[in-house]
């Protein structure tokens, strides 16, 4: 029961993957060896790709394309609810401590310091994604790129101007897609 | 009803302009969540994301299961939790189905490189709006700057990252509060 199979694949899969992005990527390696039929890794690393440059959080869209993938519309549907419902359901559990704790003093304090925590944690997301842009590697050497450089500090310098950093962020993905062919990054 | 509606419409929303994955919806939450919306603060915001880092499933999902909850309990948080993943059905689908060789068109490749540029922009941004609120002491700001060197420069997984300060937090300003 094929449906079955993928279910439970990604049920595992967004129960144990913790955090966001690629998270899920270890979870379907080894998928891909349990079930070699269904994708090789060269395809995955295909998804990978697809996934990283459609809109929505890349983990959902792995889901939806390795569900689609073997089992079709269905199977697109499956493996995408089956991923959902861990965090579905642990948040809801979550939430309900959350509440009863609210005026407790540790759980307060925790937070106080997980704001700055998590701030940094945000810088490190970004920095990672900024570096595959600015560093390049090819045949083993490394070199920084000056252009995408120049359009970042652009981009950046204009969301620190208040009336340019009203407009909404779709504004400035636009803007990269459009400078990204323009300029042939 | 109304309100479960417009969860959904809001998620589906956010689901079809985020690109990446993990932090990449932040400040596309931000926008439409905290400033346009006035659903919740700032802060909570950035305790959901705490929370979630270091729950099983993907930050997206749980942040939505947790705004759609505090609006609208549980049928609010099944109808944010839906719209953030209906984007990703449609598109993947589509994609997936017509365009098999979609990452081979050159025009997607260089498209995506800028779109990475935009995203990291819109993602330090954000980090200078946050920092400016939640790095105002100095051994806040330490614990923001040795979050992001032990993750980012030392590649330690961010789950024990949160787990440490939390623990740090409680005793540490949680005691404080106490004495004070």
């Amino acid at each position: 029961m094929i449906y079955l199979q993928l279910a439970f694949e990604f049920f595992k899969a967004g129960l144990f993957a913790v955090g966001g992005g690629l998270a899920t990527l270890p979870f379907l390696m080894q998928t891909s060896v349990a079930y070699p039929q269904w994708f090789s890794i060269d395809e995955l690393m295909q998804m990978v790709a697809v996934s990283e440059s459609t809109p929505g959080p890349i983990g959902i869209n792995m889901a939806s394309f390795v569900g689609f993938h073997v089992a079709g519309i269905p199977g697109a549907i499956v493996a995408t609810l089956s991923l959902t419902l861990p965090a579905f359901v642990t948040i809801l559990l979550v939430v309900n401590v959350l509440d009863r704790f609210k005026t407790n003093r540790l759980i307060n304090g925790g937070l106080e310091a997980l704001r700055p925590a998590v701030t940094g944690l945000i810088a490190a997301a970004g920095f990672v994604v900024l570096k595959s842009v600015l560093i390049a590697e090819l045949d083993g050497v490394v070199t920084f790129q000056w252009l995408p450089f120049i359009l970042f500090i652009a981009l950046f310098g204009s969301l620190r101007i208040k009336q340019l950093s009203r407009l909404h962020p779709i504004v400035y993905i636009a803007i990269g897609a459009v400078l990204g062919i323009a300029f042939q990054l | 009803m109304k309100e479960c509606l417009d969860l959904y419409r809001t998620f589906f929303l956010i689901g079809s302009i985020t690109f990446g994955g993990g932090y990449a919806i932040l400040p596309i939450l931000i926008r439409e969540i905290v400033e346009k919306r006035k659903w919740i603060t700032e802060d909570a915001m950035l305790d959901y994301f705490a929370v979630s880092q270091c729950t099983p499933g993907i930050i997206c999902v749980n942040i939505s299961t947790f705004m759609g909850y505090r609006r609208k309990g549980f049928w609010g948080a099944l109808s944010a939790t839906l719209g953030v993943i209906t984007p990703s059905m449609i598109i993947i689908t589509v994609i997936a189905a017509v365009l098999t060789n979609f990452t081979d068109i050159i025009w997607v490749q260089h498209a995506f490189a800028g779109i990475r540029i935009a995203v990291s922009a819109l993602i330090a941004s954000t980090v200078w709006n946050l920092a400016a609120k939640n790095a105002r002491t100095w051994l806040k700001a330490a614990i923001a700057v040795s979050a992001f060197v032990t993750v980012a420069l030392l590649s330690i997984s961010p789950i024990y990252v949160t787990i440490a300060f939390a623990v740090f937090g409680a005793f540490f300003f949680g005691r404080r509060r106490q004495a004070s």
